[in-house]
């Protein structure tokens, strides 16, 4: 992971108006990874959009952690039957025309 | 610019409590919040709308300017006169139950909402920055092409972007493209563009993820008889040896011989061949005369 594509803890409370306490439970319940460089707490910029997802539910639905978590278990499990549907629906065509 | 009914989408009624305006919010949000409706463009739209009620409903001096000019926002202080000489009741049917849900586009409020609470209420929001939209797109592609990886500029939004499809991608499938979306919000970073894949099957072949499926078709007497046959492959031609007495709907499999696997460098899947044995349509003499002789055999 290179260090330049990490971003600061601090600058994201800041720039989303959000405490540094919802950011530890995230970690705490594994929904984000923070890692240390330089005794700063960083998160890595691709795990942004996600980490957006997350702030937007919290501040939109004033869901909690908690919450934030089962959404996002479902909306995996969502992604994965689109997926499978994917899969299954191409599976098919190959007996269409018989 | 249609008048929009703000207590309608909320779903209350003119005499609703703040409370109940939060609680019809909270309600439409939780079921309509584009996080949680990936790519439903309608719970977008309706996430909007209830977000502008909201934002118009749960205000007080916002709801009473809301309340008392609504309908006739264009109208605005000149409507104050016009009540006066009694020509409401006149105006208000101007407008049309059906006109309700329009001029939401793709901003984040609508044109009746920017008109009448325009930049000054807007600027009571905070000024947090956030990823932009994500675009959508859909891309239809030939079996042929996405045999092998290709560059390809596509045009979104008037902005070429060059794009590499890899060998192997599957009809439904999204790819990413980090960055190529909206503008963020407030100088946010961009959101990202999804491209959809149509991939339009023309061929021979059957595909199911990376195999390929191919139905050959045999004369009786190569069936019996067995002996060389070609087979097209999806990029050339093949020799099989038939055995003797091949049976009808017989599989056989060509490893590697199939459509390329996705991102995996110089991985293919396998062809699978599925003899269909045809009984000759018509017989001469001769033939009848040598079939009936082969019976005898039996």
């Amino acid at each position: 992971m290179q260090d330049t594509h990490l971003i600061p803890l601090p600058s994201l409370c800041t720039h989303y108006e959000i405490e540094m306490s919802f950011f530890d439970g995230l970690n705490d319940h594994g929904l984000i990874e923070i890692v240390s460089v330089e005794k700063t707490y960083c998160i890595h910029q691709d795990k942004i959009a996600d980490l957006e997802k997350m702030i937007r539910l919290h501040q939109d639905l004033h869901l909690n952690v908690e919450g934030i978590d089962a959404v996002f278990n479902l909306l995996d499990k969502i992604d994965n039957l689109q997926t499978e549907l994917m899969i299954a629906h191409n599976k098919l065509k190959r007996f269409e025309d018989f | 610019m249609a008048f929009i009914d703000y207590y309608k989408i909320l779903g209350v009624d003119k005499n609703a409590t703040k409370s109940d305006i939060k609680k019809a919010y909270r309600k439409m949000a939780r079921k309509y919040h584009p996080d949680l409706n990936p790519n439903d463009k309608e719970a977008e739209l309706k996430f909007k709308q209830a977000n502008e009620a909201n934002e118009v409903l749960s205000n007080d001096e916002n709801r009473k300017k809301y309340d008392k000019y609504g309908e006739n926002w264009q109208h605005g202080e000149a409507y104050e006169q016009a009540q006066q000489q009694q020509r409401q009741s006149q105006q208000q049917r101007q407008y049309q139950e059906g006109q309700q849900f329009e001029g939401f586009g793709e901003g984040e409020y609508s044109d009746f909402f920017e008109s009448m609470f325009g930049g000054g209420f807007r600027q009571s929001r905070s000024n947090v920055k956030f990823r932009g939209q994500d675009f959508n797109a859909n891309l239809e592609l030939n079996l042929r092409d996405v045999y092998t990886t290709e560059k390809r500029v596509l045009t979104v939004n008037g902005k070429n972007i060059r794009l590499t499809i890899p060998a192997g991608v599957q009809d439904g499938q999204v790819i990413k493209i980090k960055g190529k979306g909206g503008p963020g919000i407030n100088g946010g970073p961009h959101g990202d563009l999804l491209i959809e894949f149509k991939i339009v099957n023309t061929t021979e072949f059957k595909r199911d993820g990376s195999n390929l499926y191919k139905t050959v078709t045999l004369s009786l007497y190569k069936a019996v008889l067995g002996g060389d046959i070609m087979v097209d492959t999806f990029d050339g031609k093949v020799k099989l040896k038939l055995k003797p007495l091949t049976q009808n709907g017989t599989q056989v499999k060509l490893s590697g011989k199939g459509f390329p696997k996705y991102k995996k460098d110089g991985q293919f899947g396998d062809l699978y061949i599925t003899y269909n044995v045809e009984l000759p349509k018509k017989l001469s003499d001769k033939e009848k005369e040598l079939f009936e002789e082969l019976a005898k055999l039996q």
